[in-house]
């Protein structure tokens, strides 16, 4: 599990100067001899470690960095 | 007097329908005249600077709100979508405005109690506007800030006992129609598999990993009144297998007047004596009922349940006994594709708790869309595009008839070789023994 969570945290940062926010079909590419569900778990691992964080739409959601990305404060908000 | 002039809302307010103008109107005066001496922890003329902004893009015909954000609570992936207005400076009071989804309660049975408390909330710790319900069923808290967000959850989940609903790429909340608890044609206990289902999805509820939004629906007959197959991707209505049970006493009563049509619901106005045949009969859209002046009868293998009959004569005509459910599949409103209707994949199956044949079609559902699916493509899409064949694979139910939608043009279903006895290989000299060239 350790090393899978390296795995995203590496991709994302790879990522870091283009994009902030990724779909969930973005981490599955990185594991193609994992299914979506063992896929999950690792981004849930990491979202409870608060190291990645949700943003979502309302009717679709992105996984990110934490902090990376336009956050709240950016919005006004304290 | 309000805070700003809002002439074009007004005139909404003129029609002859109660008016969410006039509502947030009222809740605006009372927030203002405070008479519980609340703290608000959110700006008080929020519901004045709701009104505002809606003004101004009924003017300029634009809408002021941004979409999304990282909003929620810790772990929860949905439940919560963030609200940002783009004209922050003339409205701070609804700068930022998220909105809360509340589950709720399954055949949405309340008590005074809870409807206060939720108040009561929401009230100290947002606009005090609700939607009650949003189109996919939950209770929707319309206006509250980040940090309002975590002391919201905790006094729902810990004083409540009430989860937050799904948003984003989640299980949405599931919802049923209230079922058994008071309606006689209920096929199966629809509250308690929405129930059941809702608790042992917690994960696809609140951690969202699909390509997009699922819903589910649960109406007990084919009258649909939580209309499960047109709203939801996963839609279980509840269906017969045996015959329609007929009381011919009552039949004739209906025929001679002394028992009133769909129970007395057009009792409003006169509309001329009953015509069984021509109101029941006639209107049948598969045909299959007959009426000779004293009996009536139903041929059930050309029975489609539309209901119809049994809504006009509900003391004469009862659903069967033989009960379970239809699922159909791929209902939703038009984004990536235009708007469809649930497709039928399992005609019958058994509602018996704990639901293991429903919740086996489900998962096939999910395991194939999770891996086929596009972004932001919803499994009534990425059925069309893959086919309903695949579909019929992926969850291994065979194909048969009732699964053809319109013959000819579109069949759905093409046989494979080993399907087919004997397979594509024929014997040609066989052949040309019986057919000359």
């Amino acid at each position: 599990m350790a090393d899978d969570k390296d795995v995203v945290v590496e991709f994302l940062n790879s990522k870091a100067g283009t994009k902030s926010k990724f779909y969930f079909n973005d981490f599955t590419a990185l594991f193609p001899d994992k299914g979506p569900r063992d896929v999950k778990k690792v981004l849930t691992k990491l979202v409870n470690e608060e190291i990645l964080e949700f943003w979502s739409s309302g009717s679709t959601t992105m996984y990110g960095l934490k902090g990376a990305g336009k956050q709240s404060h950016a919005e006004g908000e304290s | 007097m309000t805070k700003h002039a809002t002439p074009l809302l007004d005139q909404l307010e003129s029609g002859p329908w109660p008016s969410f103008v006039s509502d947030i109107k009222q809740e605006a005066a009372s927030r203002a005249e405070n008479p519980k001496g609340l703290d608000y922890q959110i700006p008080v003329d929020c519901p004045d600077d709701l009104l505002g902004v809606l003004e101004l893009s009924y003017t300029e015909k634009e809408t002021h709100w941004k979409h999304g954000g990282i909003v929620g609570v810790f772990g929860y992936g949905g439940g919560v979508i963030g609200r940002y207005c783009d004209q922050p400076e003339k409205f701070p009071g609804v700068a930022h405005f998220h909105t809360v989804r509340v589950a709720q309660p399954s055949g949405k049975y309340y008590n005074t109690k809870f409807l206060r408390d939720l108040c009561d909330i929401w009230d100290l710790r947002g606009s005090g506007i609700t939607n009650m319900h949003g189109s996919t069923g939950d209770i929707v808290l319309l206006g509250t800030q980040t940090p309002q967000l975590e002391e919201v959850f905790y006094e729902l989940t810990h004083n409540m006992n009430v989860d937050l609903g799904g948003s984003g790429s989640n299980l949405r909340t599931p919802e049923a129609c209230l079922g058994q608890s008071r309606c006689e044609y209920a096929c199966y206990n629809t509250q308690d598999m929405c129930y059941q289902l809702t608790m042992d999805y917690q994960d696809e509820l609140h951690r969202p990993a699909f390509p997009y939004k699922f819903k589910f629906k649960f109406d007990g007959c084919p009258n649909g009144c939580v209309s499960a197959m047109a709203r939801s991707d996963f839609a279980v209505v509840g269906t017969w297998k045996d015959d329609i049970k007929i009381d011919q006493e009552k039949v004739k009563a209906y025929a001679g007047g002394a028992i009133k049509p769909n129970a007395g619901a057009h009792s409003g106005r006169d509309w001329g004596r009953f015509d069984l045949q021509k109101e029941v009969v006639d209107r049948c859209p598969s045909h299959c009922m007959k009426w000779d002046g004293a009996k009536l009868s139903i041929k059930t293998a050309d029975c489609v349940r539309c209901m119809h009959c049994i809504n006009t004569m509900p003391q004469a005509l009862r659903i069967g006994d033989e009960r379970g459910a239809s699922i159909l599949v791929g209902a939703k409103a038009p984004v990536v594709d235009g708007a469809q209707m649930g497709s039928l994949l399992v005609p019958f199956v058994r509602c018996e708790h704990p639901y293991d044949e429903v919740k086996e079609v489900i998962e096939k559902i999910w395991d194939w869309w999770m891996e086929e699916g596009k972004n932001r493509e919803r499994v009534g899409e990425t059925m069309k595009r893959l086919s309903f064949q695949k579909l019929l694979e992926v969850t291994d139910t065979p194909a048969s008839a009732c699964h053809v939608k319109e013959p000819r043009s579109n069949p759905y279903i093409f046989f494979k070789e080993e399907e087919v006895p004997g397979g594509w290989s024929r014997d040609l000299a066989a052949y040309r023994n019986r057919h000359q060239r």
